[in-house]
């Protein structure tokens, strides 16, 4: 990010730039940057806060006006509204999942049913937000699921977007099928850090637990990229140990 | 939570590993009083508008989002999972902040929101994306634009 900043003002253009980790601000050196204390992935600090967005876009934007140039680094005074991401709120996912009729028949067809019955929350939450971020992959939800799910047996399912490389299909149905577990998990407004979500999601779902043994079947697999999928971008750093 | 000690210990590791880069130049442009700039959002969140090609693991090429583009349109397809996506499920502007911007230029304190913003997939080295920030300046350029706004996620 701070690179692109140093490439924009080479070029002529004016920039100034959110810094989430304030190290590596000072380290790098770009020109303006507003040092936040949000948490990753919340750059402008809270979701349906729109003063508070206002005030940290203002803030950022009014070291254009600094001559203190070549490097001016200031640092946001005030923490986001709402509980940071690693505070425990007591959040609990209002969906409670029915157990499976014939006894456990494993993760994935847990995870299907789980799909159903998040199906009224996601819509409800579709309709209070106005938009749904799931939608990466193409896919209609449960075919995403038996995808993925199909890794848990020798032989996966054939490549149902065959104009995208299969790891990357893969990757895009686990990114739709957390958003959607999200999504419906939080379609009732309250109180909640990502934490509680992601700890949710990871701890508490069939999906999550589907996604654990793929991932531990794939750690051990011949595919090089899938390998790398599961071990660096499937399972956030906070839920490894 | 983005102060380094509050992070998990594999993601404090993760961050102070990371290779950083390192300019021979600090350039520094000026411009007009921040009333009279144009400005425009470009954020590393990996965003594209719905149907069109995602971002890819090294991507090196970003996205063009219209100023006026429907929310509901607005996908991330950046690969990591370590950073909060509820808060973008909830609201745009928490990473893409076009209404605030709007919002600014309406009182003033902005001149104009440029006609259209972009984004990179953050995850990509920085000098890969070299070639195409400066590509992207020239469109900024054409587009009027004196200010960027860089949002990370």
């Amino acid at each position: 990010m701070c690179g692109l900043a140093h490439f924009f003002e080479d070029e002529g253009i004016a920039t100034t730039f959110i810094a989430l980790i304030r190290e590596h601000a000072v380290a790098i050196r770009a020109p303006r940057a507003l040092w936040v204390p949000f948490d990753l992935g919340r750059p402008f600090g809270a979701p349906d806060e729109p003063a508070f967005q206002r005030r940290v876009a203002l803030a950022a934007l009014t070291l254009l006006e600094s001559g203190q140039g070549p490097v001016v680094l200031a640092d946001f005074p005030d923490d986001a509204p709402g509980p940071k991401a690693e505070d425990a709120t007591g959040w609990v996912c209002p969906v409670s999942f029915a157990p499976p009729p014939d006894g456990d028949d494993g993760p994935a067809a847990a995870m299907l049913r789980e799909i159903g019955e998040l199906a009224p929350w996601y819509q409800l939450s579709s309709d209070r937000r106005g938009r749904t971020t799931v939608g990466v992959s193409g896919l209609e939800m449960p075919a995403a699921a038996r995808f993925v799910a199909s890794y848990l047996d020798g032989t996966p399912a054939g490549n149902p977007r065959p104009d995208r490389p299969a790891s990357d299909v893969f990757k895009d149905c686990c990114s739709d099928i957390m958003a959607y577990y999200m999504e419906a998990g939080t379609a009732k407004p309250g109180r909640r850090s990502s934490m509680d979500v992601q700890n949710w999601f990871w701890r508490d779902t069939a999906a999550g637990r589907t996604f654990l043994e793929v991932r531990e079947k794939l750690r051990r697999g011949d595919d090089e990229i899938l390998r790398f999928v599961v071990e660096r971008i499937l399972l956030p750093k906070t839920q490894h140990g | 939570m983005a102060r380094m000690e509050d992070l998990v210990p594999a993601e404090q590791d993760h961050m102070r590993a990371l290779p950083l880069p390192k300019f021979a130049s600090e350039p520094w442009v000026e411009g007009p009083p921040l009333s009279q700039r144009r400005v425009a959002i470009v954020t590393t969140a990996g965003l594209s508008l719905r149907g069109e090609n995602l971002f890819a693991r090294g991507a090196a090429d970003y996205r063009v989002i219209p100023a006026d583009a429907d929310p509901a349109d607005i996908l991330m397809s950046h690969i990591s999972v370590n950073f909060d996506r509820t808060g973008f499920q909830d609201d745009v502007n928490v990473v893409f902040p076009i209404d605030r911007l709007k919002e600014l230029a309406d009182a003033g304190k902005i001149g104009s929101v440029a006609e259209f913003h972009y984004s990179f997939m953050g995850a990509t080295d920085t000098a890969h994306l070299e070639a195409s920030a400066r590509e992207l300046a020239g469109m900024l350029k054409e587009d009027g634009v004196n200010a960027v706004l860089l949002s990370p996620v």
